[in-house]
C-alpha cells in the first residue's frame, strides 16, 4: 500500500518515516485529486430547518453534499458575526439581518442567478398578499432583502440585484390551546393575560419574541396603542415590562419556554394550556392524541421568515454549488416537503406541481382533507374532514400582523427582560 | 473541642510533618517533579488560565449589536450595577439575581450537607464489606447516568400538575386539587440541585470518615461518651476537611448553575449564569463577559471564607 513498505525488508525505523510521510501527504492532498470529489455544503441553521431528507434528495438529484451544521438560533448569528469561515451556506431568520448584514460577512446573492427571482411569494417580495399589504411591523423581509451592493453593509430602499436571504421557509405563529382544558372561546392575544389562566400560560424567554408576544397581548387588552410594536421606544418596553412583571407576580405564568421541545412538553403534560406556540409544535402535540389548537386570533399573527444567505468568504466552486443548490430548492420538490409539515415556501407554483391535489386544498386553500393526511415521513396528521387551523394561505399570511424582530432598543430590551426574569 | 480530637490533632501534626522530609530528600532530582505536573499545567494554561484572561480583557470592551471593539471602558461593569445605589431600598437585578442565587447557593448546601453526611456516615460505619462500599457509590452516581434533557422531561410526570404525586395524594384524599408548588419552583429548583449534588459530598466525607482512626470511637466510649456525644465531639470534627471540600464543590456548582434552575424552575426565576446566557444570545459579549468576572470574584470569595473556616492544607 505504501512505498517503504514495499522494498525488500524494510527496517521498522524506515516504515515510521513513511507512515509520517503519508500522514503528512494526507493533510495536504494534491489539488487535482480534490476537483473530482463531489461539492460539499457546510449547511449552518437550526435543528428545524434540517431535513435529512432535502439533503438526500439534493444529494441524488445534483451530486451535491449537504452537510448540516445544527446549532441554536443564537449561534447562528453569532458563527456568522464571529466565523463567517466555518459554513458555506446559512438559513437564518430575517429578522437576525441587522445585525448580520452591518458585520460585513453576508455576501449579496446575485438576482440574476436565482432562476425563480420572479416568482418569490409576494408576501416576503412586498409585504402584500394578494395586493393587499399585511402588517408591518417589526423585521418585515421585503424592507431587508436587498443590499446596495453586493458586499453592501446596508439595506437597500428599492429592488436590486443583490439579495440579503432567499427565502426557505416562513410561517405565522399564534397561540396554541388545548380545547379539552379550556371551556372558552378564544378569540384574542389578551387570553395570554386572561386571570382564568392564571398559573396555566407560558410565554417564550427568547425576549426578542416574547416581548412581541406580549405586545400583542396588551395592545388586545387595551392598555396601550404601539408605534411599532417589533421597534419599540423606551416608554414603551417599560410599560409592556411593567405589565409583564405585574402578571408575573400575579401567578400569570407557569413557566417560560426556550426550545421547541419544551414547549411541547408544557402543552402535552397539561401544566399549560395557552401559550404562544410554533406551528410544528402543534403538530407535534397533535401526534401524541392530545388535542392542541392553533388558534387563529383577530389582532393577526406574529409572522417570521427564513432564509438561505451566503458568506463573505465563498466563492469558485462552492459559491457555484450554492446557487445550483438554492435554485433546486426553488424548483419545488423541497417546497412541498416543507409545506406538508406546515410551513410555507419561497416559491407556491412550484411546490403545489409536487403536492396531490387534496393535499394543496388542506395546506393552501383551507378546504377539508378529502383524504388522510401525512406527514412526509409517513406519519398520520390528520384523518380525513379535518380543517387547518387558521384556514388558507392567504387567510394566514393576509392576517399578518407583525414580524419578528430586532429592536434599535435591543440592548435596552435585554436589561429590561433580565429585570422581569428577576422579578 | 474534647480532649480526644486534640489528641488526634496532634498525632496528624506529627504524621504531616514526616512527609516534609521525605520530599526534602527527592528534591535533588530536579525536573522530575515539574515534568510530571506540566501536563496539568499545560491543560490548565491553555483552557483556563488564557480564557479567563481572554474574558477579563473583553469584560473592558465596546460593543454594538454585531461587533466588539477593542477598548478600556468601565462602562460594562457600571452596566450590571445600574441603578443599584439610586433605587434603594429597592433592588436591583443584579442584586436581586445574586440573592436569589445564594439562597440556592445557602438551602441546598444545607441539605446535601446533611443528606451527605448521613449517607458517608453510613457507608463508612455500618457497610462493613468494601465491595458493598463500592455498590453503594455507584447507586450514589445514578442521578449522573441521565442526561440533562432525560431528567428534565422526567420531572413533568413525577412532579406535575397531572403528575404521580399529585394524582397519589388525591387518590389518597390527602388534597383535593393539585400541588402546583411541586414543579417550576424554588421547591422543584432544591430538590434537583440536591438529587444532583448531594454525591460531591458523600465522597469527600466518606474520605475524612474513613481515614479516622477507629480506636478514638473505642477509646470515646471507654471514656464514658454517648453515641450522640461521640458524633459530635469526635466525628464531626474530624470529618470536617471532607465537609469542607464538599461545601467548596456544592456552592461553586450551584452559584455558577443556570440550567437547573431554568428547567425545574420554569425560566421563572433567575439566575446569574441565565443572565450571560441571554447576554451572550444577543452578542453582548462584553457585559457577559463583566457579569462572569464578577460572579467569579463572587465566588471565589465564598470559597475564601469557607476556607477561612477550616485550615484545609494542616487538615489533609
Amino acid at each position: 500500500m505504501t512505498r517503504p513498505t514495499g522494498r525488500p525488508g524494510p527496517s521498522r525505523r524506515a516504515v515510521l518515516k513513511g507512515g509520517a510521510a503519508m500522514a503528512g501527504a494526507a493533510a495536504f492532498p494534491a489539488p487535482f485529486v480534490h476537483a473530482q470529489d463531489p461539492v460539499t455544503l457546510r449547511y449552518l441553521s437550526t435543528a428545524v430547518n434540517q431535513s435529512p431528507a432535502i439533503a438526500a434528495k439534493a444529494s441524488e438529484e445534483l451530486g451535491i453534499n449537504i452537510e448540516y451544521i445544527a446549532v441554536n438560533t443564537d449561534e447562528v448569528a453569532r458563527r456568522v458575526i464571529t466565523q463567517p469561515n466555518s459554513f458555506d451556506l446559512v438559513d437564518t431568520e430575517y429578522f437576525a439581518l441587522p445585525n448580520l448584514v452591518p458585520s460585513g460577512n453576508m455576501k449579496g446573492m446575485d438576482a440574476n442567478r436565482i432562476d425563480r427571482i420572479g416568482d418569490l411569494a409576494s408576501v416576503i417580495a412586498s409585504g402584500t398578499v394578494e395586493g393587499e399589504a399585511v402588517g408591518w411591523d417589526g423585521t418585515a423581509p421585503h424592507e431587508v432583502l436587498y443590499l446596495e451592493d453586493q458586499m453592501g453593509t446596508s439595506f437597500a430602499g428599492a429592488p436590486t440585484d443583490w439579495i440579503t436571504l432567499i427565502p426557505t421557509t416562513y410561517n405565522a405563529d399564534t397561540l396554541g390551546i388545548r380545547p379539552d382544558l379550556i371551556d372558552k372561546d378564544i378569540t384574542s392575544w389578551a387570553s395570554l393575560l386572561d386571570p382564568d389562566f392564571a398559573g396555566k400560560s407560558a410565554i417564550l424567554n427568547i425576549p426578542s419574541i416574547g416581548i412581541m408576544d406580549a405586545a400583542m397581548a396588551l395592545e388586545a387588552r387595551g392598555d396601550i396603542t404601539y408605534g411599532d410594536k417589533g421597534n419599540m421606544t423606551r416608554e414603551e418596553i417599560d410599560f409592556t415590562i411593567e405589565k409583564l412583571i405585574e402578571a408575573k407576580r400575579a401567578g400569570q405564568f407557569r413557566a417560560f419556554w426556550s426550545n421547541f421541545q419544551e414547549s411541547v412538553n408544557l402543552m402535552a403534560s397539561g401544566e399549560v394550556v395557552i401559550q404562544s406556540m410554533w406551528s410544528p409544535a402543534v403538530t407535534a402535540v397533535r401526534t401524541q392524541g392530545i388535542p392542541c389548537i392553533y388558534q387563529p386570533l383577530a389582532e393577526g399573527y406574529r409572522a417570521w421568515a427564513s432564509g438561505f444567505g451566503l458568506p463573505r468568504t465563498i466563492d469558485g466552486r462552492k459559491e457555484d454549488a450554492a446557487y445550483e443548490f438554492i435554485n433546486w430548492f426553488l424548483s419545488g420538490w423541497a417546497g412541498a416537503h416543507l409545506s406538508k409539515q406546515g410551513y410555507y415556501p419561497a416559491v407556491l407554483e412550484t411546490a403545489k406541481q409536487y403536492m396531490e391535489p387534496y393535499e394543496w386544498a388542506y395546506w393552501y386553500e383551507g378546504e377539508a382533507a378529502a383524504e388522510d393526511i401525512y406527514a412526509p415521513d409517513g406519519r398520520l396528521l390528520e384523518e380525513a374532514g379535518a380543517v387547518r387551523d387558521g384556514g388558507s394561505y392567504v387567510e394566514r399570511m393576509g392576517s399578518v400582523a407583525c414580524w419578528n424582530a430586532v429592536m434599535d432598543e435591543n440592548q435596552y430590551m435585554v436589561r429590561k427582560w433580565n429585570e422581569f426574569i428577576a422579578a | 473541642m474534647s480532649d480526644a480530637a486534640d489528641t488526634i490533632a496532634e498525632t496528624r501534626g506529627n504524621r504531616v510533618s514526616a512527609r516534609p522530609r521525605r520530599a526534602s530528600r527527592r528534591e535533588g532530582h530536579g525536573a522530575a517533579p515539574y515534568l510530571q505536573a506540566a501536563p496539568m499545567a499545560l491543560v490548565f494554561l491553555v483552557f483556563f488560565l488564557l480564557p479567563l484572561a481572554a474574558t477579563i480583557v473583553v469584560s473592558f470592551w465596546q460593543y454594538t449589536q454585531y461587533s466588539i471593539e477593542p477598548a478600556f471602558t468601565a462602562q460594562n461593569y457600571g452596566d450590571v450595577f445600574r441603578g443599584c445605589l439610586a433605587d434603594l431600598p429597592d433592588l436591583c437585578t443584579t442584586f436581586v439575581t445574586y440573592l436569589s442565587t445564594l439562597k440556592f447557593g445557602v438551602i441546598v448546601w444545607a441539605c446535601t450537607l446533611t443528606l451527605g453526611f448521613t449517607i458517608a456516615y453510613f457507608l463508612a460505619f455500618h457497610v462493613r464489606t468494601l465491595k458493598v462500599q463500592v455498590i453503594f457509590f455507584l447507586l450514589c452516581t445514578i442521578p449522573f447516568w441521565t442526561s440533562i434533557v432525560i431528567r428534565m422531561i422526567s420531572w413533568i410526570p413525577l412532579l406535575g400538575r397531572n403528575g404521580l404525586i399529585n394524582q397519589t395524594l388525591i387518590s389518597m384524599g390527602v388534597i383535593d386539587t393539585p400541588l402546583e408548588g411541586l414543579l417550576y419552583s424554588d421547591f422543584a429548583v432544591v430538590l434537583a440541585l440536591t438529587h444532583l449534588y448531594t454525591l460531591f459530598m458523600v465522597v469527600p466525607i466518606f474520605n475524612s470518615l474513613m481515614r479516622i482512626d477507629r480506636s478514638l470511637i473505642e477509646a470515646a466510649r471507654d471514656a464514658g461518651a454517648s453515641d450522640l456525644q461521640t458524633l459530635v465531639s469526635v466525628i464531626i470534627p474530624l470529618a470536617r476537611p471532607g465537609m469542607l471540600i464538599g461545601s467548596i464543590f456544592v456552592t461553586t456548582v450551584v452559584l455558577g448553575d443556570f440550567l437547573t434552575i431554568g428547567i425545574m424552575g420554569g425560566q421563572q426565576i433567575a439566575s446569574v449564569g441565565k443572565v450571560i446566557q441571554t447576554q451572550m444570545q444577543f452578542l453582548q459579549f462584553p457585559l457577559a463577559a463583566a457579569n462572569a468576572v464578577i460572579l467569579l470574584l463572587a465566588v471565589l470569595a465564598g470559597v475564601w471564607a469557607l476556607l477561612k473556616l477550616v485550615d484545609i492544607r494542616k487538615e489533609l
